[in-house]
């Protein structure tokens, strides 16, 4: 029998995602992925998977789902409470479930979106390359779709392999503040003085017009110099577009791959996945960087996703499920090998 | 004739961190998209390292890089050295796609207003869709969304003010100096003049995308009671014909 997991009750907006759909922005496809490419990586170092395998993205609340074969090893990177069969048992560090028994997601506590990922990966077809959903067209994922009641996700692997549990401490990753850094341009000459002063002096705030394509602002209109229309160009990851009314809209994982409203700067790559995590209602602020910042930025991100593994701890709650193999396990280690 | 048109000097604009856009120049027009059209190939034959993906739009490129493996300033000046010479090159015959729509009313919820702001009645607004020689400029925005050059002048108008969180596919809009026909739905700020049945992406296709840049399209009044039949037809596709390439390009080709 092929190991399977059944959801049993999806959460409000769970979707698989990997690092996207690259190379097809040209027709119009949008590159989707994780939204916190961060936490989507260190779902994955919990199980001993690539940063770019693929794995759900729950929104607010998670997922239950229940093991048929198996036995599967899932991690939860989230701020969130877990259940196995009624039992409660922490996040950030990986599980191994038999055949039958139910892992229970709860509400996040802090946060947008949480991700879980199952070593090895989810067994489904790629579509134009990638596994991750895109739920406008339609998409990647099981079917194009969020997550249902009712879905049997099928696993690359039919058990998990025999070793021991790790875990993470999120305190170990890098803080979030409210300040977002960006870097101006494309068309930052399509704007005032004062309107680009308003962007980068004042307060905005996270409406409740957000998901995973863009996240509407709230705060001082934002003033043009010459309309609101240009000729439509590409749209990078995080990109800043002010439409008519002057209000910012920030581009995020699945956004256009074009669009005709100029966009005043764009937000550095660490800090879009920040504002993916923030909750309506949410205050930030920007602040202009230079491209050698933005490289430092990025250069320390890659150095924190690529350090994860080393960052892992082996986690003794396993025993729970099966004290045996704890016996030939090396449980003052430390640190657990990662992806090589 | 010549067949060498100059453009101004490229551009090269910040796009965040891990981008860069090479503008040609602005506007709509056949000789500036051709353009960068070419550059787009010459990108990629060129093989310049760090590229991620491209993506080529009516007067520019967005050139999305990895920034572990290069930075702004060397990819810029390798971008702008392609860009520079760029020559006119022979068109090849082009597809025309006649496309039906069922304009106005629930269709197209926006065609009374467009037509109010132009000062034209609504079968002005649908005549003049129809007759004009519409040419695909680019595809984007979503997949398989065509984004159409030859709007009448006298329709040009501004997008909406706020953009519409939600558009039905197959929706035959009008922005700016732009048409377009929407494969998904989507969250838009165009007018919404009517539908087509006529699908321009879908993944059981191969290749899933029905129109290429460089396509024509010819746009075609259907009645609802006809919209609803084509709908209704497991995979519709829409008549097609080759047209020659425009004249003055042909005699490029032939030089």
């Amino acid at each position: 029998m092929t190991t399977h997991l059944h959801v049993a009750s999806a959460g409000p907006s769970s979707t698989i995602q990997d690092r996207g759909r690259v190379g097809y922005q040209r027709y119009g496809v949008s590159v989707a992925g994780a939204a916190d490419p961060l936490l989507h990586a260190a779902a994955n170092a919990l199980v001993g998977n690539r940063p770019d395998e693929g794995a759900v993205e729950f929104t607010l609340a998670g997922d239950s789902i229940v093991v048929e074969g198996g036995p599967v090893r899932i991690a939860v990177a989230a701020d969130v409470g877990l259940t196995v069969d009624g039992d409660a048992v922490p996040a950030w560090t990986s599980l191994r479930l038999t055949d039958g028994q139910t892992l229970r997601i709860g509400a996040l506590r802090s946060g947008m979106r949480g991700y879980w990922a199952v070593e090895g990966g989810f067994a489904l077809q790629p579509v134009l390359g990638s596994v991750a959903t895109h739920i406008r067209s339609r998409m990647g994922g099981l079917d194009g779709t969020a997550l249902k009641t009712g879905d049997r996700l099928p696993l690359q692997l039919d058990q998990a392999a025999d070793q021991g549990e790790r875990r993470l401490d999120p305190s170990l990753l890098p803080a979030r503040g409210e300040r977002l850094r960006v870097m101006l341009g494309p068309q930052q000459d399509y704007f005032t003085q004062a309107g680009i002063e308003a962007f980068l002096e004042e307060d905005y705030t996270v409406s409740h017009e957000a998901d995973r394509m863009g996240c509407r602002l709230d705060g001082p209109a934002i003033e043009h110099a010459r309309g609101f229309n240009i000729t439509s160009d590409g749209i990078p990851l995080g990109a800043v577009q002010v439409p008519g009314t002057g209000r910012p809209i920030v581009l995020l994982a699945d956004r256009q791959t074009t669009g005709g409203y100029p966009k005043i700067a764009c937000v550095v790559g660490p800090d879009v996945a920040a504002l993916a995590q923030m909750r309506p209602g949410e205050r930030l602020r920007f602040t202009a960087v230079d491209a050698a910042e933005a490289g430092r930025i990025q250069a320390r991100h890659r150095e924190t996703i690529g350090g994860l593994p080393a960052l892992l701890q082996s986690a003794g709650g396993f025993a729970l499920y099966d004290s045996g193999r704890l016996l030939g396990f090396n449980l003052i280690g430390g640190a657990v090998t990662g992806w090589d | 004739m010549s067949v060498t048109t100059a453009f101004p000097a490229p551009v090269l604009r910040t796009a965040g961190d891990s981008a860069l856009i090479v503008e040609l120049g602005d506007g709509i027009a056949q000789d500036l998209n051709a353009a960068v059209h070419r550059l787009d190939r010459r990108i990629a034959e060129a093989g310049v390292s760090g590229i991620v993906e491209t993506v080529p739009t009516y007067r520019s490129i967005l050139v999305q890089f990895d920034p572990a493996v290069t930075t702004a300033e060397p990819l810029g000046r390798s971008l702008l050295e392609l860009a520079a010479g760029l020559t006119q090159e022979a068109a090849e015959p082009q597809l025309r796609w006649i496309v039906p729509v069922c304009f106005g009313g629930g269709h197209g919820e926006d065609l009374d207003e467009v037509a109010r702001r132009s000062g034209l009645g609504t079968e002005e607004v649908v005549r003049l869709h129809c007759s004009a020689d519409y040419r695909v400029y680019m595809l984007g925005f979503s997949p398989g969304f065509a984004y159409l050059g030859g709007l009448p002048e006298v329709l040009h108008q501004p997008r909406r003010e706020n953009p519409r969180m939600v558009t039905p596919a197959g929706s035959v809009m009008q922005g700016g100096a732009q048409a377009a026909i929407s494969p998904i739905a989507m969250p838009s700020g165009w007018h919404l003049l009517g539908r087509t049945p006529a699908r321009t992406f879908d993944l059981r296709r191969e290749p899933p995308f029905l129109l290429a840049p460089g396509d024509r399209i010819r746009f075609t009044a259907v009645t609802a009671a006809e919209f609803d039949r084509l709908d209704g037809l497991n995979g519709y596709l829409p008549d097609c014909e080759t047209v020659a390439a425009p004249a003055t390009l042909m005699q490029g080709a032939a030089a």
